[in-house]
Parts: C-alpha cells; sequence; structure tokens
C-alpha cells in the first residue's frame, strides 16, 4: 500500500494536467487560433513526440537489441501496408517472439 | 432517435475497445516490470485515458522524477489534445451544455477523437456516451490484466510484448509520413535528435521525459516553419 500512496500524487498530478489539456480548449476557449506557425506546429507536434519516444527506445524494449529490430522492421512494415494499430503492435511482438526463440539455435 | 444515437456511439466504440485491450495490456505489464503496482497502474489507466502520456509519466514516476517535469512532459505530448477539443468544439451539437462538455473532455483521445470528427452529424451526448463506454472499459481491463497476468506469462513473451505499445506509435505515424513528406521530415528529426540525446555520452544527464520534450519542440518548430501547413487544413 506504501508503493501505492508514493505513486498515487504522480498519478493525480497526470491525471489533471491531462484533463485540463482536453477540457480548457473544449468549454472555455472558443476563439479560433489564426497564427499559421502555431497551427502548424501542434499539427506536426504528436508525431515528433511519438517519434522521440519510440526512437531509439524500440531497440531496447525487448531483451535484445536483434529481437526489438526484427520487431521494428515488421512494425514499419505492417504501418506501411496501413495495418490496423492492433495490428502494427501484434506484428512488432511476433516478430520478436520469433527472433527470440530462433536466435539460441544459431550456431555462432 | 436518441437511443439509435447511443447504440451507434457503441458500435463504432468495439474496434477501438479490442485495440485498446491489447495496447494497455502491455502498458499493464510495463507499470509492473517498473515496480508499479497493479492499482496503481490501473487508477492511471482510468484517470488518463491516454496511451503516449501514460508512457512517458509512468518513467517519470518509475524514476521518482519531479512533478514539473511529468508536468512539462503532460503538455507537450498531450499538446495535441488541445487541438483535437478546439477541432471538436465546433463539431459538438449546440444543446451540449458546460457539464456535458466537462464530460465529454474526459475521453478525447486520438481513436475517440478520428470517430468524432469523421461522422457527418453533430456530435450528441447520447452518442459519445456509447462510444466512449466500451473502449473505456476495455483500456482499463486491459491494463488490470497486464498488469496482473504480465508476471505469470513465460518471460520470452512478456519481454517481446514490452514493445507492442512503441508498434502502435510506429502505427500512428507512419501512414500519415507515408502521404506527407513534411510529417516524414518531422519524424525523422524527432528520431535522430533523440538518438543523439540517448547515446551521447555528454547530453546523458538528459532525462528521458526532457528528451521527448526537445526534440518534439525542435522537430515541430522547424517543420512548422519550413512546411507550414495550409490556412484551412486542421
Amino acid at each position: 500500500m506504501s508503493l501505492f500512496m508514493k505513486f498515487l500524487p504522480y498519478i493525480l498530478v497526470m491525471a489533471v494536467t491531462t484533463y485540463l489539456i482536453r477540457m480548457i480548449p473544449l468549454t472555455v476557449f472558443r476563439k479560433k487560433i489564426t497564427s499559421r506557425f502555431i497551427l502548424s506546429f501542434l499539427y506536426y507536434v504528436p508525431y515528433a513526440v511519438l517519434s522521440a519516444m519510440t526512437f531509439p527506445a524500440i531497440l531496447f524494449g525487448t531483451s535484445s537489441i536483434i529481437s526489438a529490430a526484427a520487431g521494428l522492421i515488421a512494425a514499419v512494415v505492417a504501418a506501411l501496408l496501413n495495418r490496423s494499430l492492433t495490428t502494427v503492435a501484434l506484428s512488432a511482438c511476433g516478430a520478436a517472439l520469433l527472433v527470440e526463440l530462433l536466435l539460441p539455435m544459431i550456431p555462432v | 432517435m436518441k437511443d439509435k444515437q447511443f447504440s451507434e456511439g457503441l458500435k463504432s466504440g468495439i474496434p477501438i475497445a479490442l485495440g485498446y485491450l491489447s495496447v494497455s495490456f502491455s502498458f499493464g505489464m510495463l507499470a509492473v516490470s517498473k515496480g508499479v503496482p497493479v492499482l496503481s497502474a490501473l487508477l492511471t489507466s482510468m484517470t488518463n485515458v491516454t496511451s503516449a502520456g501514460q508512457a512517458n509519466g509512468l518513467i517519470i514516476m518509475a524514476a521518482v522524477g519531479s512533478f514539473i517535469e511529468l508536468i512539462i512532459c503532460q503538455i507537450v505530448i498531450n499538446m495535441r489534445y488541445a487541438l483535437m477539443s478546439i477541432t471538436l468544439s465546433q463539431k459538438l451539437d449546440e444543446r451540449i451544455n458546460t457539464p456535458g462538455r466537462l464530460f465529454i473532455a474526459f475521453g478525447i483521445t486520438d481513436e475517440i477523437f478520428a470517430v468524432m470528427v469523421s461522422r457527418k452529424e453533430r456530435i450528441t451526448l447520447r452518442f459519445y456516451s456509447g462510444l466512449f463506454l466500451l473502449p473505456y472499459f476495455g483500456w482499463a481491463l486491459g491494463t488490470f490484466l497486464g498488469a496482473f497476468f504480465g508476471n505469470v506469462l513465460p518471460s520470452n513473451i512478456t519481454a517481446v510484448l514490452g514493445i507492442a505499445l512503441y508498434g502502435m506509435f510506429i502505427a500512428i505515424i507512419i501512414p500519415p509520413a507515408k502521404q506527407n513528406r513534411s510529417v516524414l521530415c518531422c519524424i525523422v528529426i524527432s528520431a535522430v535528435l533523440s538518438t543523439l540525446v540517448w547515446f551521447v555520452p555528454a547530453l546523458k544527464f538528459i532525462s528521458s521525459g526532457i528528451s521527448v520534450i526537445i526534440c518534439a519542440v525542435i522537430a515541430s518548430a522547424f517543420c512548422a516553419w519550413k512546411y507550414p501547413i495550409e490556412e484551412d487544413a486542421g
């Protein structure tokens, strides 16, 4: 329970921050943004954030960099084929698992 | 008519719920592997309902980072919701009052937003309630199952499930990058900067949360300056 209490403030701060970001524009902010730069900036932010979170962290997301790289390649291929979020995520896991299972069999 | 709105929403929510189930499963697992209790992981999912934000918050939380760092990260990562909310505020049924808006604001995610903006009619409270119900339940349930059963699974399964969330992020960023060179440019810049921060010893002092902010702001600002979007887009 002490661990739960330790993390509780983080969770609440996170929840309130996230909620305010969603809530304020929907209820209070009714003026349209006109700055082309700010609109463009906001447009690119999600892609930049997700990219920075994924790279290079994904390569260290499994127990070996080789299986992670296989997962990365599988995910990129599936995404290029416009597969759903679930399919892409599972492709990454499947490819990584396959490599994890095969790796010990390869004589070095 | 009113009930039809609700069931239409419910139906649109089914594929989202299934996707969330598997993605939140890996979040739950990741949480436990970082020493965060099951109940904390569940509470995080039930109060935040956001994949990238939660994954990042988890990292800061597990490292016992500062609240300022956490708040800045959440603002930067979830900034897109502000943009979505602005778009949605034009799309909601005029009869929806402030309490209704406060309620809707809680569930704005990438996927739920996508369904709402692509709907021809204005969004009613009934439609939104139906739409949000199953994904929310799926998100919470998946988190619980992942946190609870994650360590029961064989170790090589849990090892590879750790990249499921990253896989989902790739699924979000690649299709638009394929169509739009400026998005691709933004993704590449951000990835290169992030990789530099990760590997260059002199930059080791930058925490992972702050690194995301720095990389994203530089890449987005550069692309906003170099490739501004069309006036009527977004």
